[in-house]
């Protein structure tokens, strides 16, 4: 196995709220290797963006803390660094493209002056190489007329265009992990789907180990060679996508791959996963799936599976995959 | 005789600038559009942001008034319609939208949400409004304790459930989903589509199924009505146009459509290009600067909408056009 870029190792975030305390990311492990795209899937409240802010040390504090676990990025712990030192590393080694462009551009600044200022900061460029290596940037995301483009602000730009631009930031240095955190959401489908393969362009181009962040497991399915599947904070199947696809281990990954309409396919009723997404204050002892879960047996109730191996390189948070 | 019939639908929103609103441009929202919704069925409107569908919807919700074309109601136009006539109209078609949690006023009693079309328009005794207000949640699969709740108290799902069985209570003919499910979890998506199938089974009413989840749409609808920067360049039975497009642009969304199966597509068909401004459509074909087989006319002459394969197509590919 080639080293992994960015290893994972029981990470906890936890939130502390009104309410009571949310293990929003609970014992999190993965790994991820250069050129190779990891998807991390799951519903809103699964705790897969929560994962990778946690990454990058920008939970939100002082409601989100990280409080055990290790990050390693090429074999050196992220949480153990000094701020100074994460400031370093973020844009330069890690990058990190979110689903709003709007909230990683800011409106008042030109975008030349945005796209420089990772150049200037990580590499010390100026003067003419630095316009020079911006125009670059934005030619290689695909944005025609690049030199006009500096001096646009980012309202003049359509959607497309300014996700184009948060990616010629993030691959400015280039980094060794970009972490996309649903990228597309809220493009329209055919410039989606320009921007994907966009994102593949640049990812074999740097060989970057990526990791996508997505609830649309088309997407998953087009892009990724991994996957881990989040529920409630934890991975709940983890493996090599085609596995995932064709032999889903895991009750609840095999529920959501049923429960999507698919082209094609005439049958009149979808098959839905009853109940309602888990309260991540109140989650029930067990394995948290198990109040949804047609297979639920009474030891899900009362027991947290760990994880087995349920394939090559497969693994699933269920007690189905219990060994004899 | 069709349940809603439009024809020639268009929408010209004026873009004005300065003190005296001066105007300096136009923008064809949507260009003389006609379809057709039968009663008990479901048409799917697809198309990319800018093409035309909300202002579609709104139309039809009478929310705007159209520039020009009619728009015809179990047979009787809606412009010769006297306010009580359009009271009648709007108590027959009705709106879920995509938010649930926008569209439930957070200070009101699920209860009172419900019932609020009932009070409005019939003034029932309060024990009647009760039992119809139960009705309606039974209906939706909530149950009777719901009532007394406020929205907060309950997850997105359910929000959209409570937003249906407000949009049923006045028994609607026809019910506009803007983006029913987007909103919500992928695990919950299915169990309102079911919903929505079930009722319309059940109660026979008839849907205009706006979304940008191409599965969806086919699997929810029974015609689909393709629209590209204001004007419906396909239109047909759903599968035909869902797994054999013929439009061009028709073809390159249902190829961006994402497969649930690794490694499945090798056609795929990447558009080149952004979508043009509705304020300045191309001229002819108004898909010609993105389509992979324009040709030298698409940028000249506007192609017609019509029959091929089956179904309604506007390319000059195909020569009825």
């Amino acid at each position: 196995m080639t080293a992994a870029v960015i290893e994972v190792r029981d990470l906890r975030t936890h939130l502390v709220t009104r309410w009571g305390t949310i293990k929003a990311v609970d014992g999190v492990s993965f790994r991820v290797a250069e050129g190779e795209t990891l998807g991390l899937v799951g519903e809103s409240g699964s705790g897969k963006s929560m994962t990778c802010l946690s990454i990058l040390r920008l939970v939100p504090r002082p409601v989100a803390r990280i409080v055990g676990g290790a990050v390693l990025l090429d074999g050196e712990d992220l949480l153990q660094k000094s701020a100074r030192e994460m400031q370093r590393i973020r844009g330069k080694k890690v990058a990190m493209i979110l689903q709003d462009p709007m909230s990683s551009l800011n409106p008042v600044f030109s975008v030349g002056m945005q796209v420089r200022e990772p150049l200037t900061m990580h590499h010390g460029l100026t003067g003419r190489r630095l316009v020079q290596r911006a125009i670059e940037l934005l030619a290689s995301v695909g944005i025609s007329s690049p030199e006009t483009r500096l001096r646009a602000f980012p309202h003049q730009l359509s959607g497309g265009m300014r996700q184009r631009v948060v990616g010629a930031m993030a691959i400015a240095a280039p980094p060794r992990l970009l972490i996309a955190d649903e990228p597309t959401t809220s493009l329209d489908l055919t410039i989606q789907a320009q921007y994907l393969r966009l994102l593949k362009d640049l990812q074999a181009r740097h060989r970057l180990a990526m990791i996508f962040v997505t609830h649309n497991l088309g997407i998953v399915a087009k892009i990724c060679d991994r996957v881990a599947v989040m529920y409630a904070g934890r991975i709940v199947e983890a493996g090599p996508v085609a596995a995932i696809f064709s032999a889903p281990a895991h009750p609840y990954t095999r529920a959501l791959l049923e429960s999507v309409p698919r082209l094609g396919e005439t049958s009149d009723w979808l098959t839905p996963i009853e109940g309602q997404p888990p309260d991540l204050v109140a989650l029930p002892p067990g394995c948290a799936f198990a109040p949804r879960c047609p297979e639920a047996m009474d030891r899900c109730r009362a027991e947290a599976p760990p994880e087995f191996a349920a394939g090559a390189a497969h693994t699933s948070r269920c007690w189905l995959e219990a060994p004899p | 005789m069709s349940l809603l019939e439009a024809t020639d639908l268009t929408k010209h929103f004026p873009v004005r600038r300065g003190v005296f609103g001066r105007e300096i441009g136009l923008v064809r929202a949507v260009d003389s559009i006609s379809f057709v919704i039968e009663a008990g069925q479901t048409l799917g409107l697809v198309g990319e942001s800018g093409c035309g569908k909300t202002t579609t919807s709104r139309l039809i919700l009478r929310i705007v008034a159209p520039t020009s074309g009619a728009i015809r109601f179990e047979g009787g136009a809606l412009d010769g319609l006297d306010r009580d006539g359009l009271r009648r109209y709007r108590r027959s078609v009705q709106a879920v939208f995509q938010d649930p949690y926008a569209s439930l006023d957070p200070r009101m009693r699920i209860g009172a949400i419900v019932g609020e079309p009932l009070v409005i328009n019939e003034r029932p005794s309060s024990s009647a409004l009760r039992t119809r207000v139960l009705a309606l949640l039974e209906l939706v699969g909530l149950p009777e304790r719901s009532l007394d709740l406020f929205p907060h108290e309950f997850s997105g799902g359910q929000r959209q459930r409570i937003a249906i069985a407000r949009a049923l209570a006045l028994s609607p003919k026809l019910v506009v989903l803007d983006e029913p499910v987007s909103a919500l979890d992928v695990s919950i998506r299915a169990q309102i589509l079911n919903l929505l199938r079930d009722l319309q089974r059940r109660l026979g009413v008839s849907y205009l199924f706006i979304s940008h989840d191409l599965a969806a749409v086919a699997h929810m609808s029974h015609a689909i009505a393709v629209m590209y920067l204001g004007k419906i360049v396909e239109q047909g039975a759903a599968a035909e146009v869902a797994l054999r497009p013929r439009h061009p642009y028709t073809q390159a969304l249902f190829s961006a459509a994402l497969p649930l199966q690794p490694g499945g597509r090798s056609d795929e068909i990447i558009l080149a290009g952004e979508i043009p401004s509705p304020l300045a459509p191309p001229p002819g074909c108004r898909f010609h600067p993105r389509c992979p087989h324009a040709m030298e006319r698409c940028a000249r002459d506007e192609p017609r909408l019509a029959p091929e394969s089956g179904r309604l197509v506007a390319c000059h590919l195909y020569p009825a056009a």
